[in-house]
Parts: structure tokens; C-alpha cells; sequence
């Protein structure tokens, strides 16, 4: 197929998908084009946008693309919604930076380090499904194990856990755990 | 007679440990013991007599500083069963401190992302409501207290927890907190007490200052760490006062 044409369809898919593509979802759907390829094209959307700038971009997620507005216009998007979109609050943060950092770790590892109960925290990452239950370990008691999701990707605007900045003194850990490869929910 | 204010604390011992370590401009890794814990403990008389929601993880904090501060009375060496030259009582708390920060900076390098919703928007769909617990951000609570306590000093010693049975209430303040909002656009905190006459009418001012954080009524900023407090309208006055119908705020204490 044509270039041109090629960039015009993903532009499409992007614009009609509502949720991030991954890059198997678009070849399942063009066939036989490469992924490279695909990339290339993607790119060349985004430079496109950004120097035109126009009021959306192309953004790599979870290992998924999206459209997005760009920061500068978060200001007047803001107020297309009428409820105040959900913050992220300290507390909730920095249990999120922990499980991050951590995962995968239990709630009475995450209470140990923050020195408070993260009981209604948890629960609130949990429905903002952002951190799941990923497994139970293997102590007495066996509790939950909490990791990250393709959501708090998705969130944070990161490729992978690999996005994460070294936190001091860590740096063998956390960064080489793999990305939550779980493909964001989009196909339907 | 019971004019608690619900406040879920969401910050922890180890939050208010970091921020009386901020505040006295001191090293986490060589902490004054006997300084820190008694304004920690300040600091949690205040918050117990203001009838905010202590957990028990406080009181934790507490006994062990309290401990700590017993041994480093001790000399060096005393009890050293285990050889060396005794380990600093201190150790501990300083590793709990120390890396307890390190996930603050993350939250913070995460906080400084594109973040979904509030910065960037995708397209289609809502986004997610928020959630209807009270988290104070730039200024802590902690930072709110230990402004309230510098007030308090104005006013001569009697126990706060003994007069909030008075009749002063909480309901009264928030409306006069409102006009005064309205009023004046944007306000300093400090100046909120400018009027106040006794401990009793500070404290009052404070809850209700409080219930109005919790229905969202009013937005409490910090321009910079340690910087002045500023409290607005954080929607028309109308709406405040809708809301306010809709909860029974401030009036179980005059039931008696």
C-alpha cells in the first residue's frame, strides 16, 4: 500500500480507537506491514502534529499509541468535564511510587515503610485500577501481592516500568522487572 | 458535645517526624532526640485535643522516641553485650526516615509526569470521579498545625479540649468564614484568628476551617515549603451553601 494512504489509516485508527492501539492490534488489522514500518509512521504523525501544532499528539503508552491533548491545553480541555477529575493525592503517590518501586509487595510491607495504614488507599488504586493483585506470597497468612498495572502506564504516560526514574541507592531493582505486558483493554 | 472533625489523617509518624525535621532545619541522620520528640508529642497533644482522628501508628511513634531517648541518656557502651561500641539508638528511626523519603521524592518524581486526565486528555469517555476523602497537599496538615500552634501561643495557657464545650459553634464560624472569603478573594490563614479573642474561638475557627476543606468548599494553598498559607473559595458561595445543606455539620454539640 501506499504511504500516504498507509498514514491516513492509522491516523484513522488512532482517532476511532477508544483506548490505546498496540502495534500487534494495527497489524492485525493492515496485514502484512511491517512493524517498523508502522513506527516509522506513527512518528511521522507526531512530528507532524507538533509542528503544526495542532491539538492532539500521538503518544506511546503501555506499549500501546494513543491521541492525546497536548499539556499546554490541559487548561481549557479541563473544563469540558463538569465533575473535577479525580486527583492524585500524596498519600495515594507515594503508595504508588512504593508498589512501583517494589512490586511485587504485600500491604504489610507497603504499611512498614509509610508508617501508616494503606487500607483505603489500596482500595482506591484499585478501583482507579491502577494496582492489582498479581499473586499471593508464600509466608503464613499468604497475603496479596500488589504490582502495577497497564493502567498506571497508561496514567503516568510511560512505555514501561523502565520509564521510572532510579531511585537513589536502587537502582539494581524494580528497573529490571518487565513491563506489565498485559495488552490494554481496546479490542472489541 | 462531641465536635470532632472526622478527618481521615492520611500522612503518617514518619510524615510528621520529616516535617518537624524540615521545619527545624536540622540532618535526619543526626536527629536532637529529646527536641524532636517533644514537639512531636506537641504535636500530637494538639491533634488529640483538637479530636482529629489519631491512629494508633502515633502513639507507636511516640513510645519509640520516647525509648530512644531513654537510651541515648545512657552512656556509650553501657549495655553492650553484643561487642562494638553500642549502636546508635537512633539507627532505626534514621533508616525508616531515610527511606521513607526516598519514596516521597519518587511520588514526587511521578507527580511531575504528563499525568492522564489532568494534564493530558485522550479521547472519548470520562474521567474518573474523585473520591470523596480529604487529603490536604502542599500545606500538610502538619504545616496547619503548627501554624494553629503559633496562634495558640498568643493566647494565654488553658486547655483547649476543655472549652469546645461552649457554645461558639462550628456552623456560626464556617458562615462567617465564607463572608469573610467572599468578601476578601484570597486571604492569608494567619488572618483568619486576627479577630479571635480566646483559645476557644481560635480552635472553633480552626474546625470550622476544616469542615469547609472537607466539602470542598474552600481550596488552602501553599505558594512555597514553609511559605504563608492562603485560603479561597473554591466554588460560588451558592454552591457552598448547598452543600453545607446537604450535611449535618458542626450542630451535634448543641443538642444537650
Amino acid at each position: 500500500m501506499e504511504r500516504d494512504r498507509l498514514k491516513s489509516i492509522l491516523e484513522s485508527l488512532l482517532f476511532a480507537a477508544d483506548g490505546p492501539v498496540t502495534l500487534a492490534r494495527i497489524r492485525e488489522i493492515l496485514g502484512e506491514v511491517e512493524r517498523k514500518e508502522i513506527a516509522a509512521l506513527l512518528e511521522e504523525l507526531q512530528s507532524e502534529y507538533e509542528t503544526a501544532g495542532r491539538g492532539f499528539r500521538v503518544v506511546e503508552v503501555a506499549g500501546a499509541y494513543q491521541m492525546r491533548t497536548p499539556k499546554e491545553n490541559a487548561e481549557w480541555v479541563k473544563s469540558l468535564y463538569k465533575g473535577r477529575p479525580a486527583r492524585m493525592s500524596r498519600p495515594l503517590l507515594e503508595t504508588l511510587a512504593i508498589i512501583a518501586y517494589k512490586q511485587p509487595i504485600t500491604r504489610a510491607e507497603i504499611e512498614a515503610i509509610r508508617g501508616v495504614d494503606v487500607d483505603g488507599v489500596l482500595a482506591t488504586l484499585q478501583e482507579r485500577r491502577l494496582v492489582r493483585i498479581v499473586a499471593r506470597k508464600d509466608v503464613p497468612g499468604r497475603p496479596f501481592l500488589y504490582g502495577t498495572t497497564a493502567e498506571f502506564l497508561q496514567t503516568f504516560n510511560m512505555k514501561d516500568l523502565s520509564q521510572l526514574p532510579t531511585l537513589k541507592e536502587m537502582e539494581e531493582m524494580a528497573v529490571a522487572q518487565p513491563p506489565d505486558t498485559e495488552p490494554p483493554a481496546n479490542s472489541e | 458535645m462531641d465536635t470532632s472533625v472526622k478527618l481521615e489523617i492520611f500522612e503518617g509518624p514518619l510524615d510528621l517526624l520529616l516535617h518537624l525535621i524540615k521545619k527545624n532545619e536540622i540532618s535526619i541522620t543526626d536527629i536532637p532526640i529529646a527536641t524532636i520528640t517533644e514537639q512531636y508529642l506537641a504535636a500530637l497533644e494538639l491533634m488529640q485535643s483538637l479530636n482529629l482522628d489519631v491512629a494508633g501508628e502515633f502513639l507507636v511513634m511516640a513510645a519509640t522516641l520516647i525509648h530512644i531517648k531513654s537510651r541515648t541518656l545512657l552512656p556509650f557502651g553501657e549495655d553492650d553485650e553484643e561487642g562494638e561500641e553500642g549502636e546508635d539508638p537512633r539507627e532505626e528511626l534514621v533508616r525508616r526516615l531515610l527511606e521513607y523519603q526516598k519514596f516521597k521524592e519518587a511520588a514526587e518524581d511521578l507527580e511531575r509526569r504528563e499525568i492522564l486526565w489532568r494534564d493530558v486528555f485522550p479521547r472519548s469517555s470520562e474521567p474518573p470521579e474523585e473520591s470523596p476523602s480529604v487529603v490536604f497537599e502542599q500545606p500538610s496538615l502538619f504545616d496547619l498545625i503548627s501554624a494553629l500552634r503559633q496562634i495558640l501561643e498568643r493566647f494565654p495557657e488553658e486547655r483547649a479540649h476543655e472549652v469546645v464545650l461552649e457554645s461558639v459553634s462550628v456552623r456560626e464560624k464556617m458562615n462567617l468564614l465564607l463572608d469573610d472569603l467572599h468578601r476578601r478573594g484570597k486571604v492569608i490563614f494567619q488572618s483568619l484568628f486576627d479577630t479571635a479573642t480566646s483559645r476557644l474561638e481560635v480552635v472553633v475557627t480552626f474546625l470550622a476551617m476544616l469542615e469547609l476543606v472537607k466539602i470542598r468548599a474552600i481550596r488552602i494553598a501553599q505558594e512555597e515549603r514553609m511559605g504563608a498559607i492562603v485560603i479561597e473559595l473554591a466554588v460560588p458561595l451558592g454552591e457552598v451553601h448547598e452543600r453545607m445543606a446537604k450535611e449535618p455539620i458542626g450542630e451535634d454539640g448543641d443538642g444537650t
